[in-house]
């Protein structure tokens, strides 16, 4: 049985017409680490506090290990919530924000002074007690956030964006740190977050959500390499979406009959390929290779950008900037589109 | 640590370091504020003090021991005038603190109007709002009681605790509370460690004046205690028309002590050394 399951779960705020979550039905896997992935505003966080118990949902119920919480308070749910902003209480030191949690359930002393030992050497704090978070740097201080919640061993930790206000070296630290934390603790994990690197590298499984609605919830291979459809593709960066329809593994359109991988979906109208698994050569022809002419070329850094065009089917190619230094706008080359790397979207 | 010692010494003579114009200006401020009082306490021990004299005469108690006598008013009135600025501090707080949550907080239609109707008791003077009410506490068998008299003067006191309330909690994150609850705090504890440290200096502020405010109310008192509840600004004017100086003299000085002594409560607190509110919340 999963540790927390979300049954067509609707949220409309109230003076507003759309929903802002939409019917969304989710089985999170015990232990696993799943990420919420999806733009600023597409309902993720109003999700996340919803399960804490912070917001009522207008639809919909909300299962741990079975049975419904929606009658409980967020003070008595197995699920403690994680924010942005680290949110650590300024008047306590750091010791008292760590043990708020089990001074609330009115722990014994000394019980409690062991557990916060415990949990900021886990979180590599120890010795920081008395300072007030004030005196902290942004890692630390979401360090203590992160401690003050796990110091209750919840059934299930609830992150929203923990990392988005850290700069870039901090948050892959920090994110270092969450999926250690997760191995070691086992604690059921759901973090909400609107950068798809972050969710691909830390997630278990991956929850995208668009306007309110779940689009896709699969593993992050599967995401990436194995869209649903094409709002999903274009979310993971596709951009190459070619027409036509598929026949006896076969895929029907301007540029001729492309062979399509043995797995691929047999009703589908549109052809993706990433821009980065485009082989561009000038040598013999192989299979699914096409003439195209380069109409333009971009630096990006550690990619050059191609656009092309092949039989009026315009595509888009990420090359490392070694192998396009060669290749000029207006230069015919021939591309290959390699069997593995397509897919088919309805 | 010897370093940081140093570094807090030479903050500490900066401070201290007042310029001659400073000094000057805040000698000024001082004598304006205390000289005034000076005649006042000089009267309450006189006997007999006449013009054009620097100073009385003859000295005596005798209106001390009027004042504390248990044939006088004086310390009924002073029960009185505490028992009303207490009630209305305590219904000040109470309204003061959620409506100033709503305006400071939140965005809603209407808000604009409900801020000047809140600031219309500082503008439309508060003998014309009384003689409205009157009629309607009549009815309400709320004139002539301490209860009608509290309540009337959150007329003049309660502008001041929204407004005070309203800048606080636009300074203030909610998601603090939301934090609270999900790590486990019922709505009280949430409340009491997280919303209520949050709030207090402001809390304090706006107490310190809803308390002196009323404690000064005389025309509302008056007409709504209808003479039947007697605090000291009321026996305060009785003597000094009657033109018993020396008794005037005596109640003042009883009578601006509360005032003296909250400004100097509230400094320890306002000036960024809260410790005790950090004490109060120390779990």
């Amino acid at each position: 049985m999963s540790d927390l399951a979300l049954e067509h779960l609707t949220k409309v705020y109230p003076g507003s017409e759309t929903p802002a979550v939409d019917n969304v039905s989710l089985e999170v896997e015990s232990g696993s680490l799943t990420a919420l992935l999806g733009p600023s505003a597409c309902g993720k966080s109003t999700i996340l506090k919803m399960i804490a118990g912070l917001l009522t949902p207008t639809s919909g119920d909300i299962r741990f290990s079975g049975s419904s919480v929606l009658r409980q308070p967020p003070q008595s749910r197995d699920a403690v919530m994680v924010f942005q902003d680290h949110l650590l209480f300024p008047y306590l030191t750091v010791g008292e924000n760590v043990s708020f949690g089990l001074k609330m359930r009115g722990r014994p002393k000394e019980e409690i002074a062991s557990a916060v030992r415990e949990i900021l050497e886990l979180v590599q704090l120890s010795g920081l007690e008395k300072r007030k978070p004030s005196e902290l740097s942004g890692g630390q201080q979401q360090r203590v956030a992160l401690a003050r919640a796990l110091i209750l061993r919840p059934k299930i930790l609830l992150l929203d964006e923990p990392f988005s206000n850290l700069d870039e070296s901090l948050r892959l630290e920090m994110q270092a740190l969450l999926k250690s934390l997760h191995t070691e603790m086992k604690t059921t994990m759901l973090f909400v977050t609107h950068d798809q690197e972050e969710a691909i590298t830390l997630a278990d499984k991956i929850a995208l959500l668009l306007s309110g609605r779940l689009r896709q919830y699969d593993i992050p291979q599967n995401l990436y390499n194995h869209p649903k459809d094409r709002e999903v593709a274009q979310f993971f960066g596709a951009r190459n979406f070619i027409s036509g329809r598929v026949e006896a593994g076969k895929f029907d359109c301007p540029l001729g009959q492309i062979v399509l991988p043995e797995n691929a979906p047999a009703d589908g109208r549109l052809l993706t390929i990433r821009p980065e698994n485009i082989v561009i050569g000038s040598g013999a022809r192989s299979d699914n290779s096409f003439p195209a002419t380069i109409t333009s070329k971009k630096f990006l850094g550690s990619q050059t950008r191609l656009e092309l065009i092949a039989a009026e089917q315009e595509l888009s190619a990420l090359l490392s900037p070694n192998t396009a230094e060669s290749l000029q706008t207006g230069t015919e080359v021939i591309i290959q589109l390699p069997r593995q790397s397509l897919w088919v979207l309805p | 640590m010897k370093k940081h010692i140093q570094g807090s010494n030479a903050r500490d003579n900066r401070e201290r370091g007042l310029s001659g114009l400073a000094w000057l200006s805040l000698a000024l401020l001082i004598s304006w504020l205390i000289l005034p009082l000076v005649p006042l306490g000089l009267w309450s021990v006189s006997r007999s003090w006449f013009f054009p004299d620097l100073l009385p005469s003859s000295y005596s108690l005798r209106a001390w021991s009027y004042v504390f006598s248990t044939t006088s008013e004086v310390l009924p009135a002073l029960g009185q005038t505490a028992l009303i600025a207490l009630g209305s501090t305590c219904i000040s707080m109470i309204i003061g603190v959620p409506a100033g949550r709503a305006l400071g907080l939140y965005q809603f239609r209407g808000k604009a109007v409900i801020e000047i109707l809140i600031l219309a008791p500082m503008i439309v003077p508060g003998i014309a709002v009384a003689l409205g009410l009157h009629v309607v506490f009549l009815k309400l068998g709320l004139a002539g009681s301490v209860i009608g008299v509290m309540i009337v003067h959150l007329i003049p006191t309660l502008p001041y605790m929204v407004l005070v309330m309203s800048g606080i909690f636009s300074n203030y994150n909610p998601a603090a509370e939301a934090q609270a609850r999900s790590l486990g705090a019922n709505p009280f504890q949430a409340f009491y460690y997280v919303t209520l440290p949050a709030i207090l200096p402001g809390l304090i502020v706006g107490s310190l004046f809803t308390f002196l405010v009323s404690w000064s109310q005389y025309i509302l008192t008056l007409l709504i205690g209808g003479g039947r509840v007697v605090t000291l600004p009321l026996l305060l004017f009785n003597f000094a028309s009657a033109g018993r100086n020396d008794i005037t003299g005596a109640i003042s000085m009883i009578y601006i002590l509360p005032g003296i002594l909250l400004l100097l409560f509230a400094a320890r607190h306002l000036t960024g050394h809260n410790s005790n509110i950090e004490e109060m919340h120390r779990i």
